[in-house]
């Protein structure tokens, strides 16, 4: 246990740090477009710890994550194109409604159980696919330009994120945050009260805790975490469509999830690296890189369940 | 509002829920007995679709194309049962659905390979490239028609199959009791593989018979197998009935509520708020439907342990 | 806490309690009193309903007529949670635990939910004192302190016996409902447990629902026989063992 606690501090701490230093080393190497990549990439972690949160924690099998992506996203573009550019208006508008989705979602959805529960929540994030589908005046398929990112301008303060560098710290440090908000969550009598509906529900329950109460609050955790990456990946991109909220995207989100170890506190961020790479490495390789990509997941369902976290992060209980 | 166009309309619902029958059909067995969520079904029925279009380029006939590519479908299924999935069966749903979320990746980018990337358009038979006039005066694509008779054909001879034949006798079985069927000394991996092959076939005779409309096209089988997933879900999963039942009811609704639920609308909305509103309550109708059946029967309308 | 002090009224009384499963009669007429120290044991027969009468007054289980009165109140059709909260806990005949959680989380598990809601976000549960030193100090008490960080899905059977208990207690029950705490357990465990549950006797009350005769009869203060859902003797142990029916209708068939 202690040397896997070990390892798990030092290979964590190596991605952060190779997050931190990513905007320096990737031009001096030459390669630019890496900054981006990360800042991809930190992103989508941000929304696999939240997916990590219910997936993981709770075992609950959300396959519609997607959707309060999109709807983080989609808040985001629609104030830009009413030229509401004000940050302090944008963003907590666009994670009340990704919270206010995943509240009324998840409330019904929880009255399900096992691959009802699956496809209950595929259905609500199609609905919300299909509303982006049918928004003529938001660009219906075609999707929204956000010609302005979002302003931070309140009395002496101006904050902006137009500049990359400045956007790629901005979520570093909100990755960070999450992280570290997470991890206080799972280990807190709430975060128990999850992982122990997780392990043995009915047990909880007549324990006396109502545990439909804790899922669905954690559902509505998770949901407002995903609008937040949302809320970056519509600010990063300067574009959102319904494509960032089809139901491909929740597959992947939940592979990342998986291929970091669920239940683990770094596993989603491990993941979203290893998948955002391995798709970066083999794109580059060939245009037909699905063709290898597709057998590799299956193999990595099939084989390697635990996940990338699940051999360096399994120190984290005792900690 | 003319009564030939909601006839129309309604024929258009029809067919839809037609093909989503011939999709959900083998999805609600294959989930029903080998409790397996298989999202690359949607897969086998756009192969099915550039099957059947190879096959009749080649052999200048939709229906010698279609005879042709029905069995190649069959063995497909039948392969990929035996090298992917079967190994899927043992383990947790969350586990098949990535899985074969993977195997789509897979198989779209072999269609790609083998296809190119554009689609396939399939010519109509002239037998089947008109119209016919029905009673009203209404006047209705031959195709869609044949479309509408296949369907209701096969759903025929699925309920044979199903309640009169030995074969159905073990599958009505395998839904409802899985151990019993397997304790009964049936070789069950056997019939598995066969269901399997069953399902798959089907599938691919929706993809089959959609290609002349919308071509044989990558990534064509994603949207649709949502669809059939909500339909077996409504249906209860298992049942033959109730996917045809919910299959039917999907596709008319879906149908019925883009071509009037903005007329609907503007009854009650003023006329631009009805018009941004009703395409995008059309197109979640379905899965509105979804949501209410399972808050109200989660089991679904028709749970196969009833029949 | 409390010795062994009679009080005018039981801690647990049920009145005329019925509970039929279609044709097949549960419970029937029965009325029976817990007072508070006292360790009541309910034997039977397989089939006698003891099970049935565990589910009753733990609440999974509504009655179909007759009333439960705990605490001069009536609690008739209460909940689980609700009873849980009023001080009646039970313990399952199948054991049932959080196996990827190791001991002391376990009885976390159960502390948090006798504290009230879970609703806080921050503090670790670990440092978090009101939930970790009594679940400390229940696992003392039942001898498990030294095992707390082991996982529970790795303990020896016994011992998840022994957990499952621990896991009730440490919601403060007043009323200890034990179903069949000795099943599956070798000679040795059992005898382990009887004296376990002789040192708890003076804080807790209990109704025992056991096979194991040697355990009952070395633990009970008073003892109901059942037979199918009735009681057909009620008595202190001394007093079942000479009695007539008793003998005729269980003991004699079971050690046949």
């Amino acid at each position: 246990m202690r040397l896997k606690k070990n390892v798990q501090e030092i290979g964590v701490s190596c991605l952060f740090i190779l997050f931190a230093i990513i905007p320096i080393l990737a031009p001096a190497i030459g390669e630019a477009f890496y900054v981006d990549v990360f800042a991809r990439i930190m992103i989508w972690s941000i929304a696999a710890v939240g997916l990590n949160l219910v997936l993981g924690y709770g075992g609950m099998i959300s396959f519609g994550h997607a959707a309060y992506i999109g709807l983080g996203g989609y808040t985001i573009a629609i104030f830009s194109f009413h030229e509401i550019n004000n940050g302090f208006i944008q963003w907590p508008v666009a994670l009340l409604i990704s919270g206010l989705a995943a509240l009324l979602f998840g409330a019904l959805s929880l009255r399900t159980r096992g691959v009802y529960f699956i496809m209950i929540t595929l259905a609500f994030a199609q609905m919300v696919y299909f509303l982006g589908v049918s928004a003529d005046k938001y660009g219906s398929n075609d999707g929204l330009n956000i010609w302005n990112r979002s302003e931070f301008k309140i009395y002496g303060l101006d904050f902006s994120i137009d500049d990359n560098l400045t956007f790629y710290y901005l979520t570093f440090t909100i990755l960070i945050l999450i992280v570290f908000l997470v991890r206080r969550l799972v280990n807190s009598r709430f975060g128990m009260a999850i992982q122990g509906t997780r392990s043995n529900e009915s047990r909880l329950e007549m324990l006396g805790v109502p545990t439909y109460v804790y899922k669905l609050t954690a559902f509505v955790i998770s949901g407002v975490i995903c609008g937040l990456a949302g809320i970056l990946q519509a600010n990063f991109e300067r574009f959102v469509s319904p494509d960032m909220m089809d139901w491909p995207r929740s597959g992947e989100l939940m592979f990342m999830v998986i291929m970091g170890g669920m239940g683990t506190l770094m596993g989603p961020v491990l993941g979203a690296t290893a998948f955002l790479v391995l798709s970066e490495v083999l794109s580059s390789l060939t245009v037909h890189w699905h063709l290898i990509f597709g057998p590799l997941l299956i193999i990595l369902v099939l084989y390697a369940r635990g996940g990338l976290g699940g051999i360096i992060d399994r120190g984290q209980k005792d900690g | 509002m003319e009564i030939s166009f909601v006839v129309e309309q309604l024929l258009n619902g029809f067919q839809l829920g037609v093909l989503l029958f011939l999709l959900a059909a083998g999805l609600t067995l294959v989930f029903g007995i080998m409790d397996l969520v298989n999202l690359a079904h949607g897969s086998i029925y756009m192969i099915g679709a550039f099957f059947a279009a190879t096959m009749t380029l080649a052999l200048d006939s939709f229906i010698l194309g279609i005879i042709i590519a029905l069995p190649m479908t069959l063995v497909l299924g039948m392969v990929l049962e035996f090298i992917a999935l079967r190994t899927l069966y043992s383990r947790g749903h969350m586990d098949q659905v990535l899985a074969t979320f993977g195997l789509i990746l897979f198989l779209n980018e072999l269609v790609r390979i083998i296809w190119g990337p554009a689609g396939l358009a399939i010519p109509l038979p002239l037998l089947l490239d008109g119209s016919i006039s029905l009673p009203l005066g209404i006047v209705y694509p031959t195709y869609r028609m044949f479309i509408i008779l296949i369907g209701i054909i096969v759903a025929i001879g699925l309920y044979y199959l199903v309640s009169k034949t030995r074969l159905g006798m073990l599958i009505r079985a395998g839904a409802s009791n899985r151990t019993m069927v397997g304790a009964l000394g049936i070789n069950i991996r056997l019939l598995f593989t066969a269901v399997f092959g069953l399902g798959a076939m089907l599938a691919g005779l929706a993809g089959m018979l959609i290609a002349p409309i919308n071509q044989a096209q990558i990534g064509m089988g994603e949207d649709i197998l949502i669809l059939a997933f909500v339909v077996i879900v409504i249906g209860g999963i298992g049942s033959i009935r109730g996917a045809f039942i919910a299959a039917i009811v999907a596709g008319v609704i879906d149908t019925m509520g883009r071509a009037f639920l903005d007329v609907l609308l503007l009854a009650l909305l003023p006329a631009n708020a009805a018009e941004a509103a009703g395409p995008a309550l059309s197109s979640m109708l379905i899965y509105f439907l979804m949501a209410v059946v399972l808050i109200f029967r989660p089991q679904g309308l028709f749970p196969a342990r009833n029949g | 806490m409390i010795g062994v002090k009679k009080m005018v009224s039981p801690l647990l009384r049920t009145r005329a309690l019925n509970k039929s499963f279609g044709g097949i009669v549960a419970t029937k007429d029965l009325s029976i009193e817990i007072f508070e120290g006292q360790i009541c044991a309910v034997i039977g027969p397989n089939g006698a309903g003891k099970t049935t009468l565990v589910n009753l007054l733990s609440g999974n289980l509504r009655a179909d007529s007759g009333d439960i009165i705990f605490e001069d109140d009536n609690v008739t059709g209460l909940s689980p949670s609700a009873l849980c909260s009023r001080g009646i806990a039970r313990s399952f005949q199948i054991t049932s635990i959080f196996p990827e959680f190791s001991l002391l989380e376990n009885v976390c598990f159960s502390v948090q939910a006798s504290l009230g809601h879970s609703f806080h976000f921050w503090k670790d549960v670990r440092a978090d004192e009101r939930v970790i030193n009594p679940a400390k100090e229940v696992l003392e008490r039942i001898g498990l302190l030294s095992r707390a960080n082991v996982l529970a899905g790795n303990l020896a059977h016994g011992e998840k016996r022994q957990l499952e208990i621990a896991m009730v207690l440490a919601t403060r029950p007043k009323l200890l409902l034990l179903d069949e705490p000795m099943a599956g357990m070798g000679a040795e465990e059992s005898r382990h447990l009887v004296t376990l549950l002789n040192e708890l006797r003076s804080d807790y009350s209990m109704l025992l629902v056991e096979h194991d005769m040697d355990a009952v009869f070395a633990l009970a203060d008073k003892i109901t026989v059942l037979v199918y859902g009735k009681s057909i003797a009620e008595g202190k142990p001394s007093e079942i063992k000479v009695n007539n029916a008793v003998l005729e209708a269980y003991l004699g068939s079971s050690e046949s």
